[in-house]
This record gives structure tokens, C-alpha cells and sequence, in this order.
């Protein structure tokens, strides 16, 4: 028998802005009609901090640039039965991803590391130290897309996505007609 | 010159003797999705985005003479996935972080993407090469992570300019564009050459510096229609 109930959706935002989430309220009024299909479970925006069920739909933003990013994003998929990745950090890594390669060092991210705490201009960090505490999550090597650490169901992209991208294919996929993007949608910025 | 006729994906198409696929097609309002070619500039057929089955066998259209009663293939499944491939690899052998770049919107790679539904990662691997930064011209700047190696600034300086400032060094998926010097300072690079114009670098590697983002993301050229679509008005009108 199937149970009549809304849908529930859980986000999440990893090594991102918070941009994507920012541009999930860009749907504006429209939201109201949203809430009236989902219900939001794990999410920043109610801030519920563990699944208190299993979702339908969780969205990810940002790709994974510490070990809790990996331990969050394997919690998603595990508690949710179809998994979006929204916008491109979550889709290939985006401006984090930026030390993967353009710090032209072999250890890239020891040389981050050093500008941002020691080495760079514009620092006032009188103890010389990178941050080492242990409550830190551990930085992984790389910057990873979400789809390297597990499978992604669908990508949302753009930086961020429109409000009117994200209400569409929510919409789409809660009526089971999302069909992928307008070709004129489409937007990697 | 005698003119004669063959097919581009059905429908018939009028060519002049020793046009190229391309040119017909363009000249008749059929866009054949491009990188490496451009308008005024000798056709080098090495990005193969502009492949078309012609007569069953894979060409790029840019170089492949027409043919009287030739019959082309253009927008098939098979021949769009192939394109959107080439273009993916392109995406993974460089680093093209669009959200970074300041060519994001006027970019003839990412609206190629966009064209060819590239929405989703791929099975390839990020190469994330490490290649350098020339900032050393007081006008111009050389971000080659961003190069895809089409060779546009070569020919647009050997044959418009006529003066070699890019070059090919290397081989194979080594290739790359360098400059004729130590930098592009020590070139006879300026600011008014035609290579350095803004429709020639179809991706964000050649920078006009001062103007970045004279134009706002979201107002750019292909915000407004997809690549391609000037030349597909010819057609209905």
C-alpha cells in the first residue's frame, strides 16, 4: 500500500559558499508551494544536524576538501534515496579545487597551507603556526567532486544555479517528469 | 565556379567547387559545432568537433571539400555524443574552472558544453596539469591552464599579423602553444594584433588585462543564445 506522505529532503553544504543554498531561497515565493510537497529533514536551513529518517532527495553542495566532508557526504547517500549534486564545486570540485592544481608546487597543499598561514603577505598570524588543533577535520590531499566518493543521481549545474533551475528540477523530479535541462538553461557560472 | 548540390542530414545544401562541408553548411544557416576553425583563418581540422559523417565515414567538416550529391551526417545521436566525448576531454586535460574564469559566458568551449548537454561529470580522470602564468606583457596575460591547444592565435598571428608570436612546441598530448621568446614581454606581441582580439582565444588562456569583467557574468555572449545560433537564423529568414 502506498503511503501517502510529502517528501523529505535533506541538505547538506561541504566544501562550499553556502552560495548554492543561498540559491535555493532564490526561488522565492515559490517556496510556498514547494513546502507544500516536502517536508526538510538534515538540513542547514532547519538546522537539524542527524537524519532523523530517510530521505527521498538530498541535496549536496560543495565537493569534499576534509574528512568530514567524505564522512557527511557518505552519511547522504546512505540515508537518501536519490542524491543531487548542486552547483559546480559539488559537481567538479570548483574554486576549491583550485589548489588541486594552480599552486604549481609538488606538494600543493603543504604550499597552501604555508601562504594562508605563514608565508603570504597580508597575514597577521603572530604564533606562526598552521592550525593543528584536533577537533580540526583532517584536509584530504585533493579537492574531490562529490561523484569520485559516491554515486551522484543527478547534477545541478552552475555557480550558483538559478533559483528557477533548482525549483524546476525539484519540481521535475517530485512529479517524476524531469526530463534533464533546457540546452538554453545551462550555465557552469 | 560552378555551383552543385548535396545533403546535411536531408536536407539539400548548394556548394561552390572547393568549399568545405563547413562553408556550405554556414553559408546555408547549418551550424557544424567548431573550435580549432575560424572565419578568416586557415582550416586546421585538429580539434574534430566539427566531425560529420560524410558518405559514411567520419571527416571534419572544416577541411573536407563538398562533394555533388554527397550525403552528410550532422546532428545524430552517435555523431553529437562523439562531440560532447572530445569536448569532456578537452574540459579534463586542462583545468577549466569556469566559476574562476573571466571568459565564463563568452567561452567557445563551455557554450559548446552547454550546446552538447555536458550537465554531469564523466568517467575520465581531472589531469590538473600544472602549467604556468605569463603576466610578464603590460597588456596582455597567458593563462595556459585554461589553452586547449586549438592553435587559433598561431595562424591569426602568422597569417593576419605576420608575426609568429605562438607557436606549437612538443608532441602528441605533450603539444603545446608557446610564445616566440622568453615570455610573452620579450615577443613583438601588442595589444592591437588580431591574435589577441577577443574572438580569436576561444576560452580564457589569452587575457586583455584592464577589461576583465567590463561586461557582467550572466550579460555575455552566449548568455544570450546558444553558440552557433547566428548562424542557424540564416536559415529562417
Amino acid at each position: 500500500m502506498t503511503e501517502q506522505r510529502k517528501a523529505r529532503i535533506a541538505t547538506a553544504s561541504l566544501a562550499g559558499c553556502f552560495g548554492c543554498h543561498m540559491a535555493i531561497l532564490d526561488i522565492d515565493e515559490r517556496l510556498i508551494e514547494l513546502m507544500k510537497l516536502v517536508d526538510v529533514d538534515r538540513s542547514p536551513l532547519t538546522d537539524i544536524k542527524r537524519f532523523t529518517r530517510r530521505c527521498d532527495i538530498g541535496i549536496i553542495e560543495g565537493g569534499c576538501c576534509n574528512e568530514e566532508n567524505v564522512h557527511v557526504l557518505r552519511d547522504f547517500r546512505r540515508n537518501c534515496d536519490v542524491l543531487i549534486a548542486l552547483g559546480q564545486c559539488a559537481i567538479m570540485g570548483g574554486l576549491p579545487a583550485m589548489r588541486n592544481a594552480i599552486m604549481h608546487s609538488d606538494a600543493p597543499l603543504r604550499e597552501c597551507l604555508d601562504e594562508a598561514y605563514i608565508t603570504g603577505r597580508y597575514i597577521r598570524n603572530t604564533t606562526h603556526n598552521i592550525p593543528n588543533d584536533p577537533a580540526l577535520p583532517l584536509l584530504l590531499d585533493e579537492v574531490y567532486p562529490c561523484s569520485e566518493v559516491v554515486e551522484i543521481d543527478y547534477n545541478i549545474p552552475g555557480c550558483a544555479p538559478s533559483g528557477d533551475v533548482i525549483y524546476e528540477t525539484l519540481a521535475g523530479l517530485l512529479s517524476g517528469k524531469f526530463r534533464g535541462f533546457e540546452r538554453d538553461k545551462i550555465r557552469f557560472d | 565556379m560552378t555551383g552543385f548540390s548535396f545533403t546535411i542530414d536531408g536536407v539539400a545544401v548548394t556548394a561552390e567547387d572547393g568549399e568545405t562541408i563547413m562553408e556550405a553548411a554556414d553559408a546555408a544557416g547549418i551550424y557544424i559545432p567548431r573550435l580549432c576553425d575560424h572565419e578568416g583563418l586557415r582550416h586546421q581540422g585538429s580539434c574534430r568537433v566539427c566531425t560529420v559523417k560524410a558518405g559514411g565515414r567520419s571527416v571534419s567538416a572544416c577541411t573536407q571539400p563538398a562533394q555533388a550529391g554527397q550525403v552528410v551526417e550532422n546532428e545524430t545521436p552517435h555523431i553529437t555524443k562523439l562531440r560532447r566525448d572530445l569536448v569532456e576531454m578537452l574540459f579534463h586535460e586542462g583545468n577549466h574552472l569556469c566559476p574562476i574564469c573571466e571568459a565564463s559566458g563568452n567561452c567557445e568551449l563551455q557554450a559548446m558544453a552547454y550546446r552538447l548537454d555536458m550537465t554531469a561529470p564523466t568517467k575520465f580522470p581531472y589531469l590538473e596539469p600544472c602549467r604556468p602564468l605569463d603576466a610578464s606583457h603590460p597588456d596582455i596575460a597567458l593563462d595556459t591552464n585554461r589553452c586547449i591547444t586549438c592553435g587559433r592565435c598561431i595562424r591569426a598571428s602568422q597569417e593576419i599579423d605576420g608575426k609568429g608570436v605562438f607557436g606549437y612546441v612538443g608532441r602528441g598530448i605533450h603539444r603545446r602553444v608557446a610564445v616566440n621568446g622568453a615570455d610573452l614581454a620579450d615577443t613583438d606581441a601588442a595589444i592591437t594584433d588580431f591574435a589577441i582580439s577577443k574572438d580569436v582565444c576561444p576560452v580564457g588562456c589569452i587575457i586583455r588585462k584592464g577589461i576583465g569583467f567590463a561586461t557582467p557574468i550572466g550579460e555575455r555572449e552566449f548568455d544570450s543564445g546558444l553558440i552557433g545560433h547566428k548562424i542557424e537564423e540564416k536559415k529562417r529568414d
